[in-house]
């Protein structure tokens, strides 16, 4: 049992990698577009706008990680 | 060949270049300072287990339904697109250190010889470490050739694409014996990140019921689109660096 878990966290780990955003965000973005091309509306706008809110995020959320990893840096220097 | 095969063997191609350059890195570490014997056989026998993992899965895949195949395979593309294009993007605007392959050999040599001294016969730690270092780059490649190959029925297309790429990155690391660190590893990334991402757009759409406006011909406004896109949040990310750093010089009574 230990084992299997192990091997589906591993396989999660490798599907989904470091960034859970980004594998939640492109699921729900299927989805909505299955369900508005079901609806008989056009849906191929929405794959691309989610990729462009996805990648903004993800950028963005890095890169305010990195800008908060490097003032504790400094001020754990200045300190 | 169609739009979408140029389109396979460009990703497949790169994708692979990118991977064999890390894991010919690797195997080049271990090989100098340990065993080249046990180093090539440890990377061969890797090569073996992922050509297995290919030729189980193709057939497979190719024997599913053609939509829940490119939901599936465009999810996956646009997953493992959209992080490798998020790091180039960090990487190629400076908020993210660039893959310094020399790094990686220095510290994977410093590793070999801290391990202690190489026997006889195969040695199993050079063994292991290229089994290992192949494999792992290689699974990611496996996944790609096996998405894109089931997605357009094209496996050996892209199998083949992929085996010309490992091809190239062994024979200039059998040539210089160093480190590859001239290859442009991070643009090659940032080239595979636009094409994953376009590709999985596309299947995952199509995949999900929708029709794209001109069919395959919206690939060549999707690629480019993506494109703009990455350089875009590129400049952004540099001139917010640009900006806190001249802010920071300030409040140190530096000058900017």
């Amino acid at each position: 049992m230990t084992a299997c878990r192990r091997l589906a966290r591993g396989i999660l780990e490798f599907v989904v990698g470091e960034d859970w955003l980004i594998g939640l965000g492109v699921v729900i973005s299927l989805a909505l577009t299955a369900v508005v091309a079901d609806l008989g509306l056009p849906a191929w706008w929405v794959m691309p706008s989610a990729v462009l809110l996805l990648l903004t995020l993800t950028v963005r959320r890095a890169v305010r990680e990195a800008v908060d990893s490097a003032s504790r840096a400094s001020e754990s220097k200045d300190a | 060949m169609s739009a979408t095969d140029v389109g396979l063997v460009a990703s497949v191609f790169l994708a692979c270049a990118v991977e064999a350059v890390e894991a010919v890195t690797i195997v080049l570490a271990v090989g100098t300072t340990r065993s080249w014997r046990s180093a090539l056989a440890g990377a061969a026998a890797a090569v073996v287990a992922l050509a297995v993992i290919v030729a189980a899965l193709g057939p497979a895949l190719t024997a599913l339904p053609i939509n829940a195949l490119r939901v599936a395979v465009g999810g996956l593309l646009l997953i493992f697109g959209l992080q490798w294009l998020s790091k180039a993007i960090l990487r190629a605007s400076g908020a993210k250190a660039e893959h310094d392959e020399l790094l990686i050999y220095e510290q994977e040599s410093h590793a070999a010889r801290a391990a202690g001294a190489a026997g006889e016969g195969i040695d199993p730690y050079a063994f292991l470490v290229a089994f290992k270092g192949v494999l792992l780059e290689g699974l990611e490649v496996a996944f790609i050739v096996l998405t894109f190959g089931a997605n357009q029925h094209r496996v050996g297309l892209a199998a083949a694409a992929a085996a010309a790429a490992v091809l190239v990155v062994v024979t200039i690391g059998a040539i210089v014996r160093a480190p590859l660190s001239r290859i442009p590893e991070n643009l090659m990334k940032f080239a595979v990140g636009v094409m994953l991402s376009s590709f999985g757009m596309f299947w995952g759409t199509e995949g999900a019921g929708a029709d794209w406006p001109g069919g395959e011909l919206a690939l060549l406004a999707i690629v480019p689109a993506v494109l703009v896109t990455a350089i875009i949040l590129v400049r952004a990310v540099t001139r917010g660096a640009r900006r806190r750093a001249a802010t920071s010089a300030e409040r140190r009574g530096l000058p900017a």
